[in-house]
């Protein structure tokens, strides 16, 4: 990750908006769901877990239950694992079975739609949800499959070089979404959503 | 990484990773879909020249559940004997189209040799007396696990004594095992009688010992290795009873290890010989430990040879003596 | 009758002279025809045709490996006018038919004189006497007898051997490896390498013990004794001690051990797979001192083609042996005459009249003097050439030299006065 002062960027959502958004999307989880039953949260590492674990607090909060949180690596699953060297594998963490749960997914940035897609195939091979929805804080644009987020923090229309950069507390120090003109070769390759 | 051939080919870091990756692997054994689609379309050969149904079948599985297609070749019998060249064997397996070769011989060097005429992967499954370097990646692998019991996050070895007792010069799981607890930070003690210790051990980066009740009580983990009957032919003991007297892990030389001492063997044992069946199963045994990782171990290695871009160009063009 | 007229050779390095060979013999330079050939031999030195005095010419038996044909025209590329051909061919020669079969097609085929050497037992078994003196007294008139490939192990057996062939005044050339210390598997020097690379080996004891042996028979039974391919400094030690006690052994080191160690099988490559075994720097220094002062007699190329297929195993399971005739010169003066260790006098004295001495070779190994015998081999000292395997004349490939740069000596060779190679 180049640390270098970024060219031309600009903040979206700074941490205060972040909490705000959070915290009306675990409201919406927890009302298109008619409350905490059955609710799984997986986060899609990194930052996904570290969301996932925000809205469970918050929805904790407003329910007063707590919701089974964890994570789901989809790295084995993507569609493109021959495009790089070996790539390591982050941790999974299925708190509980996800036999006839509502599970929800939950990533920083939806942009193609490939990696829920290797979410959806890995959760597959898991067990089988009751339901599957999807929780992300920026959605981008830029879809390549069929894919689309049941809960949305921010929609965020973006140009195809440009790059989005989600920071939060808990892995970078800081809680900020900014958007990064992107002309380096690796923009392309270093691509997920 | 291109090949795999020797546990000096991992550094820290790589054999930490592997390791970590293994700890992932291994909760596969307990879902319902014991799948990962992540070597799907890669075709990986067991091209063993010796027999081995247990190593041959950890490596099956772990192809299996990493979803590449996995042939067995048994190539038993000497290539000499069969007027078979080993590199023609090699190259007969390999142009099928093979990506990977995992290769199980019983003379020292022969996955090395087979890295120089074909450009798929190579995966030393056990080389004469040279390597085995996934079972020292396994064992590793069982003795963090087990050492993370009472320092969580424990990172490597450092700090930590490991014994490696029996006939270290026959023994390719010793070589692999120094060489990989050594890169870890551990300091290793070899146990032996003079005679199954090899040539230039003194340059070995692990002390030396022939006492093993001086050994016991300061390690934290001892790997007992399997020593043969045939050395008795070989002059290299003179009874079995000797032996197991002077280096066995008998019922009363438990007493002597720290609690908390893990006890390793990779199998198969003699029991009675090396081991006594009380220090098989003992509390602290790991044996069992060790074979369930093997899957897990070899899933994570075959991942990293074959899990992404074929980066490195084959060593096609190669400058040589025509054919 | 042809001449051939070689102007301005420097002889033997020590001093600049013409000469003309006649027919088979060398003339008086001054009385040379108008119409003589004539090659300029300005810059390059003339040294005696060299002699191998350990050779496998294959044949017969292996014929898809070499020939008596291609091994000497591997030899006259390396400058050898003569070579000793070792017994274990298949059959054995260790008859006087075998004998005799085998310098028939030396008459026929070769580019060099070719001398069989007898087998010391029968089939190189080791436990019976095969006939050596209907050999020697055969029409290819055996002096050398050895089993090389296998050690006589047998302490009386070499006594009886060396005694017998006392009466033709026949030499014994002894592989010296113990058979109970360097055991059939082992296959390369036993030492921190071979135990790092898990590879069975022999230690240089296995090679001392059976010198310091035969020596003492030597000395008892009053006959000489050679002994081939000394690799280790072990052996140097006992042969000092024999030679200052005057017995009668002679020693040969191959160019490989002068040059290669034991680090080569690090690859396991089993082109480096040999026997005796490539040992240590330690070793390797000392067979060229050894070889400077004379405690070793005598290079000898143990040249050992072997076909693809058997070399292209595990390095446990493949055959022994390197190819060395066309490639043995170039060695010497890399590690030798370069460094100032030899000079080209002592060379052809090495490489030349004392094998043709052991050997009681009456032709080869003479000087370069009018009325001798016309072996000569015309030496660039300063040519150099990075080795290409495949441009071999022998029928082999195993060649551990391939791809490096090493002198390119060898101009031109004449046996007998006849061109057996030019370049």
């Amino acid at each position: 990750m180049n640390d270098a002062a970024p060219e031309a960027s600009r903040v979206v959502l700074d941490a205060e908006q972040i909490a705000r958004v959070c915290a009306r999307m675990a409201h919406q989880i927890l009302e298109a769901n008619r409350g905490a039953e059955g609710l799984v949260l997986l986060g899609i590492p990194t930052r996904g877990v570290v969301l996932a674990e925000r809205l469970a607090k918050a929805m904790a909060d407003v329910e007063g239950v707590s919701i089974p949180t964890g994570a789901l690596d989809v790295t084995m699953y993507r569609d493109d694992l021959r495009t790089q060297p070996t790539r390591p594998v982050g941790h999974t963490h299925l708190p509980i079975g996800v036999d006839d749960a509502v599970v929800v997914l939950v990533d920083d940035v939806l942009f193609s739609g490939r990696t829920v897609r290797a979410a959806l195939d890995s959760l597959g091979d898991l067990g089988r949800p009751r339901a599957v929805r999807l929780a992300v804080l920026i959605d981008r644009g830029h879809r390549e499959l069929p894919i689309r987020a049941d809960h949305v923090g921010k929609n965020l229309p973006t140009a195809a070089d440009e790059r989005v950069r989600v920071r939060l507390e808990e892995i970078d120090g800081v809680n900020e979404v900014t958007i990064v003109r992107d002309d380096s070769a690796s923009s392309v390759a270093v691509r997920r959503g | 990484m291109r090949h795999l051939l020797s546990a000096a080919d991992l550094d820290l870091t790589s054999a930490t990773e592997l390791m970590d990756l293994a700890e992932e692997m291994s909760l596969l054994q307990g879902r319902p879909v014991k799948k990962l689609p992540a070597l799907r379309g890669r075709t990986v050969v067991n091209l063993f020249f010796e027999d081995s149904t247990r190593t041959r079948s950890s490596f099956e599985i772990a192809g299996k559940w990493l979803s590449a297609d996995v042939i067995n070749v048994s190539a038993k019998g000497s290539s000499v004997s069969k007027g078979e060249s080993l590199r023609d064997t090699v190259l007969t397996v390999a142009a099928m189209g093979v990506d990977a070769l995992v290769i199980r011989h019983h003379a020292s060097g022969a996955p090395r040799q087979a890295t120089e005429w074909i450009d798929a992967h190579v995966l030393n499954a056990g080389d004469g007396t040279h390597e085995h370097p996934t079972q020292a990646m396994l064992d590793a692998f069982t003795l963090r696990r087990h050492f993370r019991k009472s320092e969580p996050g424990l990172a490597d070895f450092a700090g930590k004594t490991i014994a490696i007792v029996g006939d270290v010069t026959h023994s390719r799981v010793a070589r692999s095992n120094l060489l990989l607890l050594q890169t870890l930070g551990a300091d290793v003690v070899l146990v032996a009688p003079p005679t199954l210790l090899p040539a230039g051990v003194e340059t070995w980066p692990a002390r030396v010992c022939t006492e093993l009740d001086e050994v016991l009580p300061i390690v934290d983990a001892v790997m007992m290795l399997r020593v043969q009957r045939e050395r008795m032919s070989g002059g290299y003991f003179p009874t079995p009873r000797e032996y197991t007297i002077g280096y066995g892990l008998t019922w009363p030389r438990l007493q002597l290890l720290k609690p908390g001492a893990a006890i390793c063997h990779p199998g198969p044992m003699n029991r009675g010989l090396e081991i006594s069946a009380e220090a098989a199963d003992a509390a602290n045994s790991l044996i069992l430990d060790q074979v369930a990782a093997g899957v897990a171990i070899r899933m994570s290695v075959l991942y990293s040879l074959l899990g992404g871009a074929d980066d490195t160009p084959p060593p096609s063009a190669r400058e040589g003596v025509a054919a | 009758m042809s001449e051939m007229l070689i102007r301005g050779a420097d002889v033997l390095g020590q001093g600049r002279a013409d000469l003309l060979i006649r027919d088979d013999v060398f003339a008086d330079p001054s009385e040379a025809d108008v119409s003589a050939e004539q090659i300029d031999a300005d810059g390059l030195v003339a040294l005696p045709g060299l002699v191998d005095l350990h050779s496998h010419l294959r044949q017969p038996g292996r014929e898809d490996t070499e020939t008596v044909a291609s091994g000497t025209r591997a030899a006259a590329r390396g400058g050898f006018t003569a070579v000793l051909a070792m017994a274990n061919t298949d059959p054995v020669t260790d008859t006087a038919e075998a004998a005799e079969h085998v310098a028939q097609l030396g008459r026929r085929d070769g580019l060099a004189q070719v001398i069989p050497v007898g087998a010391v037992t029968k089939g190189l078994k080791g436990t019976e006497l095969a006939e050596l003196g209907l050999m020697a007294r055969s029409a290819a008139r055996v002096r050398v007898f050895s089993d090389d490939g296998h050690c006589v192990a047998d302490a009386r057996l070499m006594r009886r051997a060396m005694e017998y062939v006392r009466a033709f005044d026949g030499v014994i050339a002894q592989h010296a490896q113990d058979p109970r210390l360097a055991g059939p598997d082992a296959c390369c020097h036993e030492g921190a390498i071979s135990g790092r690379l898990g590879l069975p080996g022999w230690p240089s004891a296995a090679e001392a013990t059976i010198v310091a042996r035969d020596v003492q028979i030597t000395s008892l039974t009053r006959s000489r004794l050679h002994v081939c391919h000394v690799s280790s400094a072990e052996t140097v030690d006992v042969l000092r001690w024999a030679k200052a006690r005057d017995i009668p052994v002679t020693a040969e080191v191959t160019p490989h051990h002068l040059l290669l160690t034991t680090d080569e099988v690090v690859s396991y490559d089993p082109t480096y797979k040999v026997n005796p075994p490539l040992r240590a720097a330690e070793d390797v220094a000392e067979l060229r001192l050894a070889l400077a002062d004379g405690t070793i007699d005598v290079v000898a190329t143990d040249h050992a083609p072997h076909a693809r297929h058997d070399k292209e195993h595990a390095f446990a399971e493949a055959a022994f042996g390197m190819l060395g005739l066309e490639t043995a010169l170039a060695v010497v003066i890399e590690t030798m005459i370069n460094r100032g260790a030899l000079d080209w006098a002592t060379l052809a004295m090495r490489m030349s009249t004392v094998p043709a001495h052991i050997a009681r070779l009456p032709d080869q190994g003479r000087q370069l003097m009018v009325g001798e015998p016309a072996n000569v081999v015309l030496v660039d000292p300063g040519a150099r050439a990075v080795v290409d395997a495949n441009a071999s004349a022998s029928l082999s490939r195993n060649n551990p030299w391939h791809g490096r740069e090493l002198p390119d000596p060898v101009v031109a060779t004449f046996w007998l006065g006849r061109p057996t190679f030019r370049r």
